[in-house]
């Protein structure tokens, strides 16, 4: 297999990638890490007719906090730099369980989590972590730049907000009020393929009480979806065992799975329940040691 | 070095994007006028005409045309060739000197690490990725490492073994 034909251009500057993306019009794509362009590219699923890699735009690759907490992640910050990162592994857990669960090793070497953000794929893993941390996507386009939230970026499977002439930056990561605690769970037949069922959850706690709480859903609807009246059930109290009960319930009523040969709806939706009551009850611990 | 492409439309050959490119693999520095839609693993096969990357899955999946480039392991089926412009590539024809066996593949042979081999030169250079960056993992190291690349006949027990066998080796 291989792609049908376009023009590559791969520009040394951010300024020249927007330029080429605003005389390539609507068949253009960005190319960062690849592994999901290319597949597509191959299947003919996507046929761009120009290809503007930005692998040659240089101080895109980072991953780092701001002074006050907020982490920002570089459109070429790959996978496997998350996966390996100290700072993820000290102050986003969330993140950090995430990371290893990723497509495969190899994979994880060439992949972003920025385009993972952008392709939109509905089991997509990065997007319901982002979406549980109430982070944005930062984008880039003739006209200047604009932060768009996460859960106001993807507007179907496969589609999101950017204009032709964008390109996402930088991924976003609100610095936490209270002290951070929450995972992701993936359910998945082998390394590598997509996800049955995703669960990511991120809680901050002050003292006894959440004080801010996400959770998002991957692969059991048609986009990530973000269970915002679960995630709501949390917040001002403590993460007691009827309360972890009741948010986990509302998660998996807004979980829209559909059969198929990964099981069927009625399993995945087990799972959503399964995977937040198991997050939050080990949330419940690592507050209790971090208080 | 030329490629032969299949012509299957109409386009005048003027009108064909091709790129030129340099690239260093296995240590001998290239230049390559390849189509821009090329991807990696049929460069190195049909253009090199290094036929030890194979191409199993071509979704990426299986990790069988495995390579290193500038030492990160990636699936060369879902890279375009364009992209290794000015980058250095290594695939497993570059494991052995004149005279001698990498200890990885000498680990292959001692272990039993393979049947029908066609899964070998990815998972050899998916473990040298690995024993470059870590040159004492753990069983548990080995098969994370591993997890990208599939073997349909071992049940990968005696390709974890050798993965360790070469590990102190090259520690020794």
């Amino acid at each position: 297999m291989y792609p049908s034909r376009f023009r590559y251009e791969a520009p040394h500057s951010l300024g020249e990638a927007i330029d080429l993306l605003r005389m390539g019009g609507d068949y253009a794509k960005v190319l960062a890490g690849g592994q999901s362009l290319v597949p597509l590219m191959k299947l003919r699923f996507a046929s761009p007719e120009l290809v503007v890699d930005i692998n040659n735009v240089p101080g895109l690759d980072y991953h780092r906090a701001d002074p006050d907490g907020t982490l920002r992640i570089g459109a070429l910050c790959r996978h496997a730099d998350l996966e390996r990162s100290a700072l993820l592994a000290s102050t986003q857990p969330t993140m950090a369980a995430a990371a290893p669960l990723i497509a495969d090793p190899i994979v994880r070497n060439r992949g972003t989590l920025v385009g993972s953000l952008c392709h939109a794929d509905p089991q997509g893993d990065w997007a319901s972590v982002v979406m549980a941390l109430g982070g944005s996507v930062v984008a880039q386009g003739p006209r200047g730049r604009r932060t768009i939230r996460a859960a106001d970026f993807v507007t179907g499977p496969f589609q999101n907000v950017l204009e032709p002439d964008e390109i996402a930056i930088e991924a976003v990561i609100p610095a936490a009020k209270g002290i951070r605690s929450g995972g992701y769970l993936k359910l998945e037949r082998r390394v590598g393929d997509f996800a049955t069922a995703g669960v990511a959850v991120a809680v901050e706690t002050l003292g006894e009480n959440v004080i801010r709480a996400g959770i998002a859903l991957t692969g059991v609807g048609g986009s990530t979806i973000e269970a915002t009246a679960a995630a709501a059930a949390l917040v001002g109290k403590p993460l007691s065992a009827q309360i972890i009960e009741q948010a986990a319930g509302l998660a998996a009523e807004v979980a829209r799975p559909r059969s198929d040969h990964r099981g069927s709806a009625e399993f995945k939706r087990h799972i959503v329940r399964t995977f937040v009551e198991r997050i939050l009850t080990r949330a419940d611990a690592t507050a209790e040691r971090a208080a | 070095m030329t490629i032969v492409y299949e012509d299957h439309d109409d386009q005048a050959a003027s009108d064909v994007p091709v790129r030129r490119i340099k690239f260093t693999i296995n240590g001998q520095k290239k230049i390559a006028e390849v189509e821009t839609r090329l991807l990696l693993a049929h460069l190195i096969r049909q253009g090199l005409g290094l036929t030890g990357t194979h191409t199993g899955c071509d979704t990426t999946n299986c990790g069988a045309c495995t390579v290193l480039v500038d030492g990160r392991a990636v699936k060369s089926c879902t890279m375009l060739a364009v992209q290794v412009d000015g980058r250095e590539i290594s695939t497993v024809e570059g494991l052995a000197t004149a005279s001698e066996l990498h200890p990885l593949q000498e680990g292959f042979k001692e272990e039993h690490g393979l049947q029908c081999g066609f899964c070998t030169p990815g998972m050899m250079m998916a473990a040298k990725a690995l024993l470059d960056s870590n040159p004492d993992p753990t069983e548990e190291d080995v098969r994370w490492a591993l997890s990208g690349n599939l073997c349909r006949c071992t049940g990968y027990q005696n390709i974890v073994k050798s993965v360790l066998w070469a590990a102190e080796k090259l520690r020794s």
